[in-house]
């Protein structure tokens, strides 16, 4: 198995979340898809690490980070989409137009 | 120093070099000053209106004053204190201090006794009147002034003194600024004396310049040795320091200014009269008389000449006058040229005798016109009459003034009137000395009519006259003593055991007066002299002593020609406002014309292009480019706000959208240009 397989497969993945980022209308698919991203990024890391192989293992130690603080994120993130279904009765993106001018 | 073997004997007591009241006699000079800043301080506050302050200065001061005199009599000392206060280069300096010697002493127990009994009456006289506190406040300012004048010890303070006694009774005549007429005066008085400073600057420039000193000591001394350089300018300057003197001591014809001066309160006047400004002039001439003994001798025959003048023809113009101060002004003038004629013609003793006795008794006489008038509240004799016995202390002490001033023995004007015949006569001014004699007459004369008109026949005026409190009537009583008594000090050959005579005290100077003074009296020339006086009386007394229904009748006995000549002072007023028109008219007319034509011209022109260019900034700079810009800047940075602020839309997911465009174009850049 190359590298590039497994890069073709992070980037395959992380054009999905893009794409679902962007159009879904759904808070939670958006989250949703912003978890797809990081994914295709650990993909990534753990891939070069092996390609690589540094002494340290960088490359893990950071895919372990990045999925410690994404859980983080999507707890975070995922309490805010609660409250704001529980105030405004809809999870709909486009209806979240407060912060503008 | 001068001091006879009879007057050492006394050192003793007095030790003979410039004790204690001579070391501090700056102290009495400075005092006055300390009294008018305290009284313009605080004298609205106290119970005499600050009178008492004025008062107890010249008191304290008297003390210094008659210890210096009496020490002047047993122990004289010649000294000066100076202290220099600037420098023109390594020549002339600047000095301020006093003179100690019998000539200075004399005047500075002058001022201060003189002074205090005017003080004294002025508590009374002005109570109750308008700005007391300044009217003290003044006076003290008048008396300190001459105190700085008389103590100079070179002419630089000399000048400062003099204007300070200028500056002084330019306040205290225009005392009562609310009538115009008394503003005048105050001008006229100020403006005279200013002609003749002009000359008392210029004798002391060029005296400065070509000597290298101001001071009176080292001038005398040169004198005294005859420098030759001196002798260059002496006529030249001694006639500009007479011109001076002309001025403040009221010689003809800028005697002018005096009978106005009369405007102001009445201790005013006697204290001008007695003792302080007009005695200026003479104090000059008395402390410049080496200068004139030795070497400006040809300026002699012109200054006896205007004194002659002086106390001749001024004196009859007394005779006319209705108001009393301007009789008494008039006789003043007149004296004063008694004085100034015995100074020129070498009497330095006989004249500075004749300001000393002259000072106590004219004082007593402007006090007694001043009681006088406060009783009948008018200056005019046609008010008066028989003031004898309502006012008996007033009228005695009148007397007592008018006697010594027509010179009756054994009265003070006597011996000083004499001393000034012997000494013209001596001096070879015979012709000189009948005038002074007739002078003498006039001066009875006038003195009888007075006398008559005021306190004589039968009251003319309105209200019921009374007797003045107290502290009026007291110094009239205390002046009346030296009035009668003080022309003893001086006869001719006679000296006192143990204290001397005037002439000796006065010839304590740092060079040798010589003057002439007489061994014995002359008693022909005194009998000429007490005839005059007493025919002018009887004279006086028998024209105007008879009672007549109103005092414009008695007082009708006039001459053609003469009286109005008399009445309207010799046209000298009329002259020197002739003078004044023809001369300053047409400058004030070209100065006015100029003034209108080319400075407001200029000005106004000035104005106009201002307005312009203000015009031009603020609506083209201001308005169009400064105002402008800012708003210019605010319609830009609105505009712009507007567009962008649209892509603010609140939506996440086009920020998102943004995101990942400007990723692609930074992954691109990165992939393709770099």
């Amino acid at each position: 198995m190359t590298i590039v397989q497994f890069l073709i497969l992070g980037a395959a993945l992380f054009s999905i979340g893009v794409y679902g980022l962007l159009t879904r209308r759904n808070l939670v698919l958006v989250l949703l898809s912003v978890e797809l991203m990081l994914a295709a990024v650990n993909l990534n890391m753990v891939a070069f690490e092996s390609l690589l192989a540094t002494t340290q293992a960088l490359g893990q130690v950071f895919t372990v980070f990045i999925i410690t603080i994404a859980a983080a994120e999507v707890g975070i993130g995922l309490a805010i989409v609660i409250l704001i279904f529980r105030n405004r009765r809809s999870a709909n993106a486009d209806d979240m137009t407060l912060m503008r001018w | 120093m001068v001091a006879s073997s009879l007057l050492l004997a006394a050192d003793a007591h007095f030790g003979t070099e410039g004790g204690f009241f001579h070391d501090t006699a700056g102290v009495m000079i400075a005092l006055p000053f300390v009294a008018f800043l305290a009284i313009l301080a605080f004298g609205k506050r106290l119970p005499n209106q600050g009178g008492e302050i004025a008062v107890g200065a010249l008191a304290i001061n008297c003390i210094w004053a008659v210890a210096m005199f009496v020490q002047n009599m047993v122990s004289p000392v010649v000294t000066e204190y100076v202290f220099e206060i600037g420098r023109i280069g390594s020549g002339l300096s600047f000095e301020l201090g006093w003179v100690i010697d019998g000539l200075a002493v004399m005047m500075y127990l002058l001022v201060n006794v003189v002074g205090v009994l005017v003080f004294t009456y002025a508590m009374g006289y002005m109570h109750g009147d308008r700005r007391v506190p300044w009217f003290f406040a003044a006076f003290s300012l008048f008396a300190g002034a001459m105190l700085v004048l008389v103590s100079a010890p070179n002419l630089i303070q000399l000048i400062l003194g003099w204007e300070g006694v200028g500056v002084a009774s330019y306040f205290l005549i225009g005392f009562y600024w609310e009538d115009l007429a008394n503003v005048k005066a105050g001008n006229k008085a100020f403006m005279v004396n200013k002609l003749a400073d002009v000359g008392l600057l210029l004798g002391a420039a060029i005296l400065g310049v070509v000597m290298g000193t101001f001071s009176f000591s080292e001038l005398e001394h040169l004198a005294a040795e005859g420098s030759a350089a001196l002798g260059g300018v002496a006529v030249t300057a001694g006639l500009l320091l007479f011109f001076g003197a002309m001025g403040k001591s009221a010689q003809f014809p800028l005697h002018i200014w005096l009978p106005d001066a009369m405007a102001g309160p009445t201790p005013v006047s006697a204290l001008m009269h007695a003792a302080t400004m007009v005695t200026g002039g003479i104090y000059l001439m008395a402390r410049t008389f080496p200068l004139f003994e030795h070497l400006a001798t040809d300026a002699r025959v012109v200054m006896v000449t205007i004194g002659t003048i002086t106390l001749f023809a001024i004196g009859l113009l007394a005779l006319v006058a209705d108001d009393i101060k301007k009789v008494l002004a008039y006789s003043t003038v007149s004296q004063l040229g008694y004085m100034m004629t015995a100074v020129a013609a070498g009497g330095y003793t006989a004249g500075v005798f004749h300001l000393f006795t002259h000072a106590f008794f004219k004082a007593l006489l402007f006090l007694g016109a001043g009681s006088v008038i406060h009783a009948v509240h008018s200056n005019n004799m046609s008010d008066m009459g028989g003031l004898k016995e309502h006012m008996p202390t007033t009228y005695r002490t009148f007397v007592i003034g008018s006697l010594a001033l027509a010179g009756i023995f054994p009265l003070a004007g006597f011996w000083s009137k004499d001393e000034i015949l012997a000494t013209l006569g001596h001096e070879g001014w015979t012709a000189v000395m009948w005038i002074a004699i007739g002078g003498a007459f006039i001066t009875a004369f006038y003195m009888a009519r007075c006398i008559a008109l005021t306190f004589h026949g039968t009251y003319k005026g309105h209200g019921h006259p009374h007797e003045s409190p107290s502290i009026m009537t007291g110094p009239l009583v205390a002046l009346a003593v030296p009035s009668v008594l003080f022309g003893l000090l001086n006869i001719p050959g006679v000296s006192i055991p143990g204290i001397g005579s005037f002439t000796e005290w006065l010839a304590v100077r740092g060079v040798p007066m010589g003057d002439h003074h007489a061994e014995s009296i002359d008693f022909f020339l005194a009998g000429v002299g007490l005839a005059a006086g007493v025919l002018g009386l009887l004279f006086g007394w028998l024209l105007y002593g008879k009672d007549k229904e109103t005092q414009q009748a008695r007082d009708s006995f006039e001459i053609p020609l003469l009286y109005p000549l008399f009445r309207r002072k010799y046209f000298l007023d009329d002259l020197a406002d002739g003078i004044t028109h023809a001369t300053m008219g047409p400058v004030a007319r070209f100065v006015n014309w100029t003034h209108t034509y080319i400075i407001d011209g200029i000005v106004n022109a000035v104005g106009g292009l201002m307005v312009l260019l203000g015009r031009f900034v603020y609506n083209g700079l201001d308005q169009r480019g400064v105002d402008g810009i800012v708003n210019g800047l605010s319609a830009i940075t609105d505009g712009a706000g507007g567009v962008v602020r649209k892509w603010q839309t609140g939506r996440v997911q086009q920020y998102a959208a943004a995101f990942v465009g400007g990723a692609i174009v930074l992954a691109a850049v990165f992939m393709f240009v770099i």
